[in-house]
């Protein structure tokens, strides 16, 4: 009992109890099946706040661990173990806020197979929570793949004309990265001989040191996990599959990949790359860097020349997300806590983006820019709202995007590890382009002459499900950017603890 | 011979000896069950065998190891979870079997029979400790799986699996009695612990190497390794399902076993030579068995070329069989990976058997389209074996991969183990498209549904996620496992 009353282990399988009660509903049942999801991952996210009750923010260390011995057999130390610190609490908040907007979200948006969808988001829940939270590799690398399974089928299922070929892209792709992982982890668990994540740590110093792993194998097994990782973030020029993904995905799966999936990946760069192996990292720092500003640029770039919205979007958090993985890759305090709040500061707007095209998608089944136009005077509500998403993501001061992206760039200006002030300069280029391809997205979508679909449709305004979808991110843009100290104060400390380890 | 030398002696054949005599008398009893209440029959025979398999769990608990009949047969943790493991496939082969020839009008008793003895052959297989046992052995094995092949006689496609199986099968034997005439000329003995020591005194002889090398082939053609599997898309389609099924688990189960023994208690000092053959016979089934499997389009061809490559992986876990440190992970991995394969390939067999009408029709892979609709239960079962071939959580499959190429790790070859992962990636594709086809296409595919055949995909369906939750004990038993080196 003690074991299943743990707040981690709770927050991660508690959907599973909702989805248990699904399998015995008659998926007839539409809106009952709908309620069934709400409730469950609005508990889940409860949890979630019950769990940040009891964090403590100036503990640098995990905490709230629950770990007990998995498989100890054989040679085999394998522990069931969920912890959290300042690294993931705010990925594991966000997780939990997004779930239960996304399936708000598909309140009419999803008419068939209501059941199995709900079953496959709510599974999708528990893969990225244990992400989050697992502190055993074994145990992380099956939540990892197991995230793949649910998307796999959300794309598949309810996606757009081309979603086979998406989803399978999808799968593939990312399943490529991870099984280069899975050969440095399992050469880490022979080495250290153990998979649990703080004992390799432990164990790490001494094998670098006595030469039993040399710094080639240590920038190979760097370059293994940071395979995994970059497509998942994904950087250039590992992109290609997510634009595919998002266009076909339907909204809440294109939310939850944007929102939360790509965070994954930086969030193993953060707990795994860096910490596993610190001179690989310092070693690598540059060349991350690098890589990072140019997604910035050409991601930017790229989501000029759409002509599809959400495909604009997509691209733009190959930029975002290229900032993020700038700052984390400065390699001081600045530069990482930047990074995180950044990947909060991402599934915030580029989560209400993909909500508001969702929403619009839904009465016109077109997303092409240049059909739309006028549409403030016909939905001065969803201008409005859409608005200032659109600001949030291009980073205008006194919304959340500027918080993160000017404290990344001040890490990543004074970055002793990258080593160049010029990657920094260069990025800053790309927030200047970011509010050129989002104000002509604005500009074409919103104002002008009314465009053919705004004369020829009878286009609704937002109605209050809708307006309760996105309030919640919104208040979030404000908050964090017009008082970002609380969440800079979870983060700090254990940023701090992450980066005194470094050899710099 | 003394009253004590008889009692040790049988005491470690009991489970084959009790499963001999029940199939002998079974053939006759079989006699006097009328036509089509041959479900009699099947019943006896799953009985048989688990009366064997409670015997060896007794021996298993009583832990007694022991050689028998001066050193010619072993009877070790290896050989009794092997042999647990056969008859497990045994079972679970009939309860597939038992529908299926009813609906395809085969139902004759000698199947059951058959199985029997082929299961004979490869529980003595499991426990052969001299090369003439082991020849023994697969000729018991052999020759029963021949006819079953060619069982739904008169259609030609079925006794051309016969005739191909039997041909090629009498080849690879051949290979077999060479290579163990000229590792008898070398050492002038066939005990396995007899051509250790000879080996180990002296410099081993060229001929040695060759008639390692020659056993190497013919246990390669057992358990369909490239480049010795051209038999096996072409044996595995034409042949009954259900008999495809058995074949695929415990043909190669057996196989895998012999090979093991054989090489690790009679050549470790070839090893130096070996070693090299088996990392290129074990990426190259990897990645032949995958690519090949790709471009398939009837299903049973895929699993065929799956069946292919999954020899390939437990390959894997014999490169280092001259470690004497790494030796017994890489057993137990070994033998991780043979329950995940069996298990997770006799759902998909079942799986197959449910789609399958009279006259080969309903096999190709299009025929799967729209089942999520249709069934959903079997659609979600077959995903879970894809997804354990693949080597994804939560399915036993991926524990079994990861447990695979950890000893190969540990065994110092993570060139073998890339190979592995890469592969895998491949194979993701083609397994995938089966998922594709079931779920995201639409179609309307007619599905039989009959207890046992139920029974056997729901239980392996949960086997395959549960277990992959708690392998402890399964993993706590392979490595109990050990095999008794003299």
């Amino acid at each position: 009992m003690e074991f299943l009353l743990q707040p981690l282990t709770l927050l991660t399988f508690f959907p599973l109890v909702g989805v248990l009660v699904l399998l015995f509903m008659k998926s007839e049942a539409k809106t009952a099946i709908r309620w069934v999801a709400m409730v469950t991952t609005l508990i889940t996210f409860g949890i979630s706040l019950w769990v940040l009750a009891q964090f403590k923010a100036s503990n640098p260390d995990l905490q709230l661990e629950a770990k007990y011995p998995w498989i100890n057999v054989a040679g085999w130390n394998i522990y069931y173990y969920l912890a959290v610190d300042g690294l993931s609490i705010l990925l594991v908040l966000l997780t939990a806020f997004l779930t239960p907007i996304s399936i708000l979200s598909t309140w009419t948006a999803v008419e068939d197979r209501v059941k199995d969808f709900m079953i496959f988001f709510l599974l999708l829940e528990v893969g990225m929570m244990g992400v989050f939270l697992a502190q055993d590799l074994f145990m992380f690398y099956i939540f990892w793949e197991f995230t793949l399974v649910p998307m796999y089928f959300l794309i598949g299922l309810w996606g757009g004309p081309r979603r086979i070929y998406a989803a399978v892209k999808f799968f593939l792709y990312t399943m490529a990265g991870s099984i280069l992982m899975l050969v440095a982890i399992l050469f880490l668990g022979v080495k250290t001989g153990t998979f649990n994540v703080p004992d390799m740590l432990a164990a790490l110093p001494g094998l670098y040191s006595s030469g039993m792993i040399n710094p080639q194998t240590q920038m190979l097994l760097f370059v293994a996990f940071a395979a995994a990782f970059a497509i998942k973030v994904p950087m250039w020029p590992l992109h290609s599959w997510l634009p595919d993904a998002h266009v076909e995905a339907p909204t809440a799966g294109s939310v939850i990949l944007a929102g939360v999936l790509l965070k994954m990946g930086t969030y193993g760069f953060l707990r795994f790359n860096i910490q596993l192996f610190p001179n690989a990292t310092i070693e690598a720092a540059p060349w991350i860097a690098l890589l990072a500003t140019i997604g910035i640029i050409y991601g930017a770039a790229v989501s000029y020349a759409q002509s599809d919205v959400k495909k604009l979007v997509a691209y733009s958090s190959v930029s975002h997300l290229g900032f993020v993985m700038l700052g984390m890759f400065a390699l001081n305090a600045e530069g990482v806590s930047g990074a995180i709040l950044q990947m909060i500061n991402h599934g915030l707007s580029t989560g209400a983006l993909f909500l508001l095209i969702g929403m619009v998608y839904e009465q016109t089944h077109t997303r092409e820019i240049k059909v739309y136009g006028g549409l403030w005077k016909v939905m001065p509500i969803f201008g409005t709202v859409m608005l200032i998403s659109s600001l949030s993501s291009m980073g205008l001061p006194g919304l959340n995007g500027f918080v993160g992206e000017f404290t990344i760039l001040l890490g990543a200006f004074g970055s002793k590890a990258i080593g160049s002030p010029w990657y920094a300069g260069i990025s800053a280029i790309g927030v200047i382009m970011a509010a050129v391809y989002i104000l002509y997205m604005f500009q074409k979508m919103f104002l002008g002459p009314a465009g053919e679909i705004t004369k020829h449709h009878e286009l609704k305004d937002l109605n209050w499900r809708e307006i309760l979808t996105v309030a919640p991110l919104l208040i979030f843009m404000f908050w964090i950017g017009l008082y970002p100290a609380p969440f800079f104060n979870l983060i700090a400390p254990a940023v701090e603890k992450l980066l005194s380890a470094l050899p710099l | 011979m003394t009253q004590t030398d008889f009692y040790a002696n049988f005491y470690s054949i009991i489970p084959l000896t009790v499963l001999v005599a029940w199939a002998s008398i079974l053939l006759l009893v079989d006699l006097f069950i009328p036509k089509g209440r041959k479900g009699i029959t099947a019943f006896l025979a799953a009985l048989g065998l688990a009366a064997t398999l409670s015997f060896i769990i007794w021996q298993t608990l009583v832990g007694v190891e022991r050689t028998g009949f001066n050193g010619m047969v072993t009877l070790d943790g290896f050989s009794l979870f092997v042999n647990a493991l056969v008859i497990i496939s045994g079972l679970l082969g009939i309860a597939l079997a038992y529908g299926y020839l009813k609906r395809m009008k085969l139902e004759r008793g000698e199947y059951y029979v058959l199985m029997l003895f082929s299961i004979t052959g490869m529980m003595l297989m499991a426990q052969a400790s001299d090369l003439i046992i082991v020849f023994l052995a697969l000729e018991l094995l052999s020759i029963p799986l021949y006819v079953l092949a060619a069982f739904a006689r008169p259609n030609l496609q079925s006794e051309e699996a016969g005739v191909k199986y039997f041909l090629l099968g009498a080849f690879a034997t051949g290979f077999i009695v060479y290579g163990t005439a000229l590792i008898f000329g070398a050492t002038g003995t066939t005990s396995l612990s007899g051509i250790f020591f000879a080996a180990s005194h002296e410099t081993p002889s060229l001929l040695l190497t060759i008639g390692a090398a020659l056993l190497l082939v013919g246990f390669g053609f057992k358990v369909a390794a490239v480049p010795f599997h051209m038999w096996t898309p072409d044996v595995y389609q034409g042949s009954p399902t259900a008999v495809t099924a058995f074949m695929s688990s415990g043909a190669k189960i057996a196989g895998f076993a012999a090979l093991l023994r054989v090489f690790a208690t009679a050549f470790p000092a070839l090893s130096a030579d070996l070693t090299g053959v088996l990392w290129v016979l074990a990426a190259l089934t990897m990645v032949v068995g995958n690519l090949t499997a790709i471009s398939q389009t009837n299903i049973k061809r895929l699993l065929a070329y799956s069946s292919i490559a999954h020899a390939g992986y437990i390959l894997m876990a014999f490169v280092p069989y001259g470690n004497k440190e790494v030796l017994p992970i890489s057993i137990a991995a070994g033998l991780f990976y043979l329950v995940s394969y069996v298990v997770t390939n006799f759902g998909t067999w079942g799986v197959v058997i449910a789609l399958e009408k009279a006259e080969g029709k309903g096999l190709e892979i299009a025929d799967y389209a729209g089942l999520a609709k249709k069934c959903p239960a079997l659609a979600a079962a077959m995903t879970v074996f894809m997804l354990s071939f693949i080597g994804f959580p939560p399915t036993l499959g991926m524990v079994g991969k990861f447990y695979l190429f950890r000893a190969v790790i540990a065994g110092g070859y993570p060139g073998l183990a890339i190979i592995g992962v890469v592969t895998s990636l491949v194979s993701a594709y083609y397994y995938l498209r089966i998922v594709v086809n079931m779920y995201m296409r639409e179609g309307d595919p007619t599905i039989e549904r009959e207890m046992w055949l139920d029974f056997t995909t729901m239980s392996t369906a949960i086997a395959t996620v549960v277990l992959s939750f708690v392998p402890q004990w399964l993993f706590l038993l392979a490595s109990t496992a050990v095999l008794r080196l003299f």
